[in-house]
Order: C-alpha cells, then sequence, then structure tokens
C-alpha cells in the first residue's frame, strides 16, 4: 500500500506542481491573482479531446495544435483583459473569474456538459515493488520534472528569467534598469497558461466544462500553502497537498469526497503557523 | 419631525441627483406591488433584496474594511442552515429562527476569523475561500441531521402571500441597508465604525498607531457581515421553504463579489445597483430564446464593464451626474456652475 501511495501522490502531485507553478508565477511577478487559470487548462483538454479524439489528428498532431493555441489564448486575454485593468485588484479578481465563466459557457453551449476523457498517450504498465504503475503515469513524472527543471533553468540562467524574477523584485526599479515591463508580464502570462496547457497533456481525469472550479480550489490551496509567489514553496505545497489527497483516498475510502476538505484543513493548519505560507514573502506595508 | 424630514429631502436629496434616484428607486420598489401583482417579478425583486442584504454586507467587509472576503457564502449558509435547524429541532417561529440565524452565522464568522487575521491581502481572500467549502464538506458528512445533499426541506413560509412576503423582505433589506451605511459612514457623529474602517482599509499601521484596537475592529466587521449575511440567508431559507448545501457554494461567494463590483465597490448604493440589475437581468433572460446563453452574456457585460468602467456602473454614473466641490467638498448637480452653498466656481 505504501509504494501504491507513493506512486499516486507524485503523480497528482506532478500534475498540481504544473498548475500551480503557473499561477504562482503570475503572482508573484504580476501580482494577478488569475482566477482562470484552471479554466485554461479545461479549455486545454477540450482542445487535445477535439483534435485528437473527434477529428482524429492523433496526439502528436493534437498536442501540437492545443498547447501553442491555449498559449496565444493566454496572451490574448492578457494583452486584451487582464492588462487594461491591472491597476485595479477588485476588477482584475472579477475579469478573471469572469474570463472563466466564459470559456465555461462557450464549452458548454458547444460540447454540452458530458463528461470527456483523454486516452492516455502509452498504453500498458509495469509492475514496481508489487505496484501497478502505468506507463502514462511514469510519462507524467517524466514530463513534470522535465518541464520544472527547464522552468529552473529559465528562470535563473537566461536572460529573460533574470528579467522575470527582477520585476517580481521591484517593477519600477526593473523598468528604470531598461526592462520592459509590460512585455516581462506578457511573457510572464504565456509561460503560465503552456504551464497549464501542458499540465492538460499529462491528465487521466475526466473533464465536462464545469471542471476549473475544484483544480482552482485545490491550486489556490496550494499556491497559498507554499507561499504565494514562490516557486519552490508551490511545488512543495503540491507534493504535500498531492499527499493528503492520496492519504484521504486510501485511508478513508468511504468518505473520498472529503479530500478537498482535509487538503483545505491543511492549507488553513499551515496558514495558522506561518501566516506567510511555507516560502511566501511577508507583505510589507505600502510605502508611499 | 414632518417638518424636518420635509427640510431635509428638500436641500439634502433633491439638489443631489445620486440619491434623488436613490430615493426614487426605493419608493418605486415599495409600489411595486400597486402596478403588477404578476408572482414571477414579484418573486424576482424579493429575493434580489435578499441578496441585496447578501452583497452590502460583503460591501462592508470587503469594501470598508478592506478584508476582501472569497468566502462570504459561510454566513449566508449558515444562516440558512442555522434557522432551518432552529426551526426543524426547537421548533421556534421564522422571525426568531431568522435573528438567531443571523446570530448563528456572526459567530462561525468571527470563530474562523481568528486564523483568518493573522493573515493579509490575498492570504486573507484564499483561506477565507476555504472555510464554507470546508463547512459545506461537513454538511455532506452529516445527512441524518443536515439532510445531505438534499437539505432541509418543509420550513414554513414567511407569510401565506408572495405579496406579504414581499414587504417583509423589502422592509428587513431597507432597514439593514440603513443600518450598514449609518455603520460604515465616515462623516457620522454617533458610530465612529465607519471612521476607523475606512482607516484600517487605507493604512492599517497608521491606524494601530493612532491607537485604534485594529484587530478588534476588524472582528467587528467580520460580525457585522456574518450577522447581516445569516440573516439574507435565513430570509433565503424561509422564502424558498427549504436550505441546501447550495447556500454554501462558491458560486454564491463569487457572485456577490460579482454583484458589488458590477455595481461599485465601497459604496452601500454600489452594491444594492448591482444586485437589482445583474440578478433581474439574469433572471429575465432565463426564458427567452438566447436563455442558454445567459450567463455567458452576464459574464461578458461583467467583462465590458470592468474594462470601460472599472469603478463600477453605479460609482461611474455617479460621477458623470455629480460634482463635488473642490472648496466645501459637497455634492452637486452636474448642471451646476457654481457650488449650491458656497458658490465656489464648480470647474
Amino acid at each position: 500500500m505504501i509504494p501504491a501511495i507513493i506512486i499516486r501522490t507524485l503523480t497528482t502531485g506532478g500534475v498540481y506542481a504544473l498548475l500551480a507553478a503557473g499561477m504562482s508565477l503570475m503572482f508573484g511577478v504580476a501580482h494577478i491573482v488569475n482566477l482562470a487559470h484552471t479554466a485554461f487548462y479545461v479549455v486545454a483538454a477540450y482542445g487535445l479531446w477535439y483534435f485528437g479524439q473527434k477529428l482524429g489528428l492523433g496526439p502528436i498532431a493534437s498536442i501540437a495544435i492545443t498547447v501553442p493555441a491555449v498559449t496565444i489564448l493566454g496572451l490574448l486575454s492578457y494583452r486584451f483583459l487582464l492588462n487594461r485593468v491591472r491597476q485595479h485588484p477588485q476588477a482584475i479578481l472579477l475579469i478573471t473569474i469572469a474570463l472563466a465563466i466564459v470559456f465555461q459557457e462557450i464549452l458548454l453551449v458547444r460540447f454540452s456538459s458530458d463528461l470527456h476523457i483523454l486516452p492516455p498517450l502509452i498504453a500498458g504498465g509495469t509492475t514496481i515493488s508489487g505496484v501497478l504503475v502505468t506507463y502514462q503515469q511514469l510519462l507524467i513524472l517524466g514530463i513534470v520534472v522535465v518541464i520544472m527543471v527547464t522552468l529552473w533553468l529559465f528562470l535563473s540562467k537566461t536572460k529573460m528569467g533574470t528579467a522575470i524574477r527582477a520585476t517580481a523584485n521591484d517593477a519600477e526599479v526593473a523598468s528604470l534598469m531598461g526592462i520592459s515591463v509590460p512585455r516581462t508580464l506578457l511573457i510572464t502570462m504565456g509561460i503560465g497558461t503552456l504551464l497549464a496547457a501542458v499540465a492538460a497533456t499529462t491528465t487521466t481525469k475526466t473533464f465536462f466544462p464545469f471542471a476549473w472550479t475544484s483544480p482552482l480550489t485545490m491550486v489556490l490551496a496550494i499556491v497559498v500553502l507554499g507561499g504565494l509567489g514562490s516557486l519552490k514553496g508551490s511545488t512543495i505545497g503540491a507534493f504535500i497537498l498531492a499527499l493528503v489527497e492520496t492519504l484521504v483516498v486510501f485511508l478513508l475510502p468511504e468518505q473520498n469526497y472529503m479530500k478537498l476538505a482535509f487538503a483545505l484543513l491543511a492549507m488553513v493548519v499551515v496558514l495558522s503557523v506561518r501566516p506567510g505560507g511555507l516560502f511566501g514573502i511577508v507583505f510589507e506595508e505600502e510605502r508611499l | 419631525m414632518l417638518g424636518r424630514l420635509l427640510k431635509s429631502l428638500r436641500f439634502g436629496v433633491l439638489p443631489i441627483p445620486g440619491r434623488l434616484i436613490g430615493v426614487i428607486f426605493f419608493v418605486f420598489l415599495f409600489i411595486f406591488p400597486l402596478i403588477s401583482t404578476a408572482s414571477h417579478p414579484i418573486l424576482i425583486i424579493t429575493i434580489a433584496s435578499i441578496y441585496a442584504i447578501f452583497a452590502v454586507s460583503w460591501d462592508l467587509l470587503s469594501g470598508y474594511t478592506g478584508q476582501v472576503n472569497f468566502g462570504h457564502a459561510l454566513s449566508f449558509g449558515t444562516g440558512a442552515y442555522s434557522s432551518a435547524l432552529l426551526y426543524t429541532y426547537v421548533g421556534l417561529p421564522p422571525a426568531a429562527t431568522i435573528l438567531l440565524g443571523g446570530v448563528g452565522a456572526a459567530l462561525v464568522v468571527v470563530a474562523t476569523c481568528f486564523p483568518a487575521l493573522r493573515l493579509r491581502g490575498p492570504y486573507l481572500s484564499l483561506i477565507t475561500l476555504a472555510f464554507p467549502l470546508l463547512l459545506h464538506q461537513v454538511v455532506l458528512a452529516f445527512p441524518s441531521v443536515t439532510g445531505g445533499y438534499v437539505g432541509i426541506r418543509e420550513l414554513p413560509p414567511l407569510s401565506d402571500s408572495p405579496i406579504v412576503e414581499y414587504y417583509i423582505c423589502l422592509v428587513v433589506m431597507t432597514v439593514a441597508v440603513l443600518i450598514m451605511w449609518k455603520l460604515t459612514d465616515a462623516g457620522s457623529k454617533y458610530v465612529r465604525t465607519g471612521l476607523i474602517f475606512h482607516a484600517i482599509r487605507e493604512d492599517e499601521i497608521a491606524a494601530r498607531a493612532t491607537g485604534i484596537n485594529t484587530i478588534r475592529y476588524k472582528v467587528l466587521a467580520f460580525a457585522i457581515g456574518g450577522f447581516f449575511g445569516g440573516i439574507a440567508g435565513g430570509l433565503f431559507g424561509h422564502l424558498l421553504k427549504t436550505v441546501g448545501p447550495a447556500t454554501l457554494s462558491m458560486t454564491l461567494s463569487f457572485q456577490v463579489i460579482m454583484w458589488v463590483i458590477f455595481g461599485g465597490m465601497v459604496s452601500i448604493y454600489g452594491a444594492v445597483a448591482g444586485v437589482f440589475t445583474l440578478y433581474p437581468l439574469v433572471e429575465l433572460l432565463q426564458g427567452t430564446a438566447i436563455g442558454e446563453y445567459r450567463t455567458l452574456i452576464m459574464a461578458v457585460i461583467v467583462i465590458l464593464i470592468l474594462l470601460f468602467m472599472p469603478s463600477g456602473i453605479a460609482v461611474w454614473i455617479r460621477d458623470k451626474i455629480e460634482r463635488e466641490c473642490p472648496r466645501c467638498k459637497l455634492s452637486n448637480g452636474a448642471w451646476r456652475t457654481e457650488c449650491r452653498a458656497c458658490s465656489a466656481p464648480l470647474r
């Protein structure tokens, strides 16, 4: 049972980590709590299903179409919607909820509320220390590790990554050093939606137009638990909450529906002890 | 008494178009059953009144005090469930259960603010999101007491006649909104809370430095918000005669944020205007040919409003029809060229 718990924690935690990384990056750099983040994930899942299953283009082609398309959708919605109200923190919350609802309703009208499921990219599985592990789960782990390492290298080694971190630290000073802050924010949004779309390629869950709300709660809990704006924190938070969720599923199979409640409880406990999350930046009062 | 009322009507309401519109709006609501007694519009306005209490209570907590709460459905759901449970197990009449439901909601909300008040800004918003979801799961975990997914049914109605129910909700809404308006009025001579709430939102450290126990006032804001949210929940339960887990849903928490920001935050009239515009709009679209797209239409309207008037529609309209005197800070109609009190030029 313990190996099974470990495998499940790693795979669910991996998908959560991808989703939470985009959200955390958006908050850290642009101070935008993007409540439409998981809606992009659902849109990407529908895109993969539509191109891969309905039109029968095969997995590689559908990923090659969907991931860039969703990223462009994210860039467009940032450029024409979020960017315009960036100065009003309440307006940005509302506009992202409204955007998520727009996606949800369009999907609902176009594809009805039926459940859809993506087939695994690779079928079959193998047995590791007595537990059946599907190749899909191994693939998820591989993708997560590759993406997270790439993201870390991008942020710490490249010029663009340095610009993003500088903007997160202090947008005004970054602007004085010749960094184009609007362009950096746009690129950050692009990376965030790209990560959401990549997370959709690895998911094995069923999805429907309303499927953005429950992962949204989970991702918010993860990002808050790890500390808003901290990539390391959100990755660790993703695996902690995935462990909590998996333990509930395995130890209390009859209270399966309570897994979100236990994850939220874990978040409340951590925040009561550490108000800034595990690795969060403690907010300074606004300077005048 | 009547003379004073006429005097304040003449000098306090008539020269200020925003207040005039507000008064006309309330008078219209009170005489509406004389115009039409069709059950559908009456029910829509009754529910809108209940949601208006809920929205204003969110605005008091999140707008005025700045503690942006993503889980205000907690108070609505607690109020609804506690009034329903009080009826089912104790057998109290609706008037008592609704009031006690409000008190219960205030207690639960105050209990949640002990972990919440250690946090600030987005952390506070996101932790408050968790509480109604937690309670939602607790409700589902004890189906023998709470009815699980089905909820508690066959509650007594507020009254047998829809018109009387309409007036009950309208009067409770008017009284609740007036109380919350007074509590948040920064210029009030009698209660200090309005000024203190504004101070906490603008700069909490400065407020603390002037000797205000900000924690106490934040707890007070949570309690007031929870109480009126709970009253709204209790009324809603008795109006629909059933209380289900939907009263604790995230949708409701986001809905109230949508109404208030649409109308205009940090303004009581904005919250009321937001509810009375968006809610009937969505309900009226329901039966029509484009009913399938009603949520989409609402979301698109919200996006457009935010892009072109980010401070909210009611505040935007108010800024168009009123102008503040630069010298004496008195509101004037936009058609005036000089202030009505001190004759300072307005442009």
